[in-house]
């Protein structure tokens, strides 16, 4: 063995001792000092370390953040558009649900569904456009209803689509009878879409709350569909007739689907009215 | 041939007239949107088709709408004449001729409305036309004429270029 491994395995044995007798508590205080300053060296460099770990890794996680994010966020406008679509087709079915039964409870009539896709473009009518024409066998002069009452009658047909004049458009007018009070009437529509009755005779009694039928005089309108009730009456002595204005069943401005009545053919008596005498 | 812009453009402004537009009531009046497009057309001091434009709006309300073919002809070709007049005396004042022919074409129309309607026999009470009516869509139809106006320059610019125009 020469000097330098026997060196080596002094040292060995030196420091191997050292340890020993320092698991084996036998250095105490000085051993404590020794280690505590160990520790606080790493705390301190495992600290600076993370902190660096951080620095480094943290805009990576900013970025994969934001691109999740913005998932989540096309994630749930895709969600909300698909809520409203549904509840538009809820609130579609629960229309066409209340058609079925209106039809289903008035089955002399045959009816044709049709959606409403536009307004006059002039304030001063009151008409409406519907998806369905003469391809669907509408023709002019069908009555239109919901299954709230009546909403007035086709007044134009081309292949695809009709005009609907409403009860409520000023040249509009409907033979009435008021049920209470079993007398005839005309409702007359107006340029702000009020309906009004009017020639019901000074000698009978209506009241408010009445209910305003078609009578089906005329021909225009098949009889019994409702129209709306009494709300105010207006009765002077020195006038012919008592007027009354009307709350139509039906919210005319919130028509999203109606009913054409197909199998109604309107008569026309216009040749049947007296000329005027000369 | 860039002209050829105005079925699609007056097509969009009836349908949009008849499907939203008339939905935003105010009273019982609503904004008329191809008026405003003709008229913003015919303000537009390179346009040479205003008249082409007012035709064609006609033929498209005309068959929309119920009014007799009479009142939208004479209606709309009346502020196409007007709007055309203004231009060429109010050139400085752009907005200004737009406000003008707005406020007397919508006035016009409507007074043409009233008067070919009573005529046919469908009562309308006078007050109730201006006041429920009338006002309220002149109120709205200036409203809107500041956006359709500049729409109306920015496609004029589009279709007539500085160039070919000069």
């Amino acid at each position: 063995m020469n000097s330098r491994s026997l060196q080596t395995t002094i040292i060995f044995l030196v420091v191997g001792g050292i340890l020993a007798l320092s698991l084996g508590g036998f250095f105490g205080s000085a051993s404590r000092q020794f280690s505590s300053v160990l520790i606080d060296a790493q705390t301190w460099l495992s600290s600076r370390f993370l902190g660096l770990q951080d620095f480094v890794t943290a805009p990576r996680d900013i970025v994969s953040l934001r691109t999740r994010n913005a998932e989540l966020e096309t994630q749930v406008s895709q969600l909300q558009a698909q809520v409203i679509e549904l509840q538009q087709r809820v609130n579609e079915t629960e229309i066409l649900a209340a058609l079925v039964d209106f039809s289903r409870s008035n089955p002399e009539s045959t009816y044709k569904a049709a959606a409403v896709i536009g307004r006059d473009p002039s304030p001063f009518l009151h008409y409406i456009i519907i998806n369905r024409g003469s391809n669907d066998d509408i023709r002019r002069g069908m009555p239109v209803v919901t299954n709230q009452g009546l909403v007035g009658r086709v007044d134009a047909v081309i292949a695809d689509a009709a005009r609907v004049q409403l009860i409520t458009d000023p040249a509009s007018a409907v033979n009435v009878y008021l049920q209470n009070a079993e007398t005839s009437a005309v409702a007359f529509g107006s340029v702000t879409g009020d309906v009004s009755l009017d020639m019901i005779s000074q000698s009978t009694t209506i009241e408010s709350g009445d209910l305003i039928l078609t009578s089906g005089l005329g021909g225009g309108y098949p009889s019994d569909l409702i129209i709306g009730q009494v709300v105010t009456i207006r009765s002077l002595e020195f006038e012919l007739f008592q007027q009354a204005t009307v709350q139509p069943a039906v919210d005319f401005t919130r028509l999203d689907i109606v009913l054409v009545i197909t199998n109604f053919r309107p008569v026309d008596i216009t040749p049947l009215e007296p000329l005027p005498s000369p | 041939m860039r002209n050829t812009i105005a079925f699609p453009l007056l097509g969009l402004a009836v349908i949009l007239q008849s499907s939203v537009v008339s939905q935003m009531r105010l009273i019982s009046g609503y904004a008329d949107l191809p008026l405003l497009v003709v008229a913003a057309w015919a303000l537009q001091e390179r346009v040479k088709s205003a008249w082409h434009w007012g035709i064609v709006a006609c033929v498209m309300i005309g068959f929309v709408s119920s009014m007799p073919w009479l009142v939208v002809g004479i209606g709309y070709l009346g502020v196409v004449f007007l709007a055309q007049t203004l231009q060429r005396r109010v050139w400085q004042a752009p907005l200004l001729a737009m406000f003008s022919v707005i406020f007397i074409g919508t006035l016009f129309i409507h007074l043409l409305s009233f008067g070919v309607l009573s005529l046919l026999g469908t009562p309308y009470p006078f007050n109730d036309v201006i006041g429920l009516v009338t006002l309220p869509s002149l109120l709205l139809n200036m409203l809107f004429s500041i956006p359709v106006y500049a729409l109306m320059r920015d496609l004029a610019r589009w279709v007539y270029p500085l160039e070919e125009y000069e």
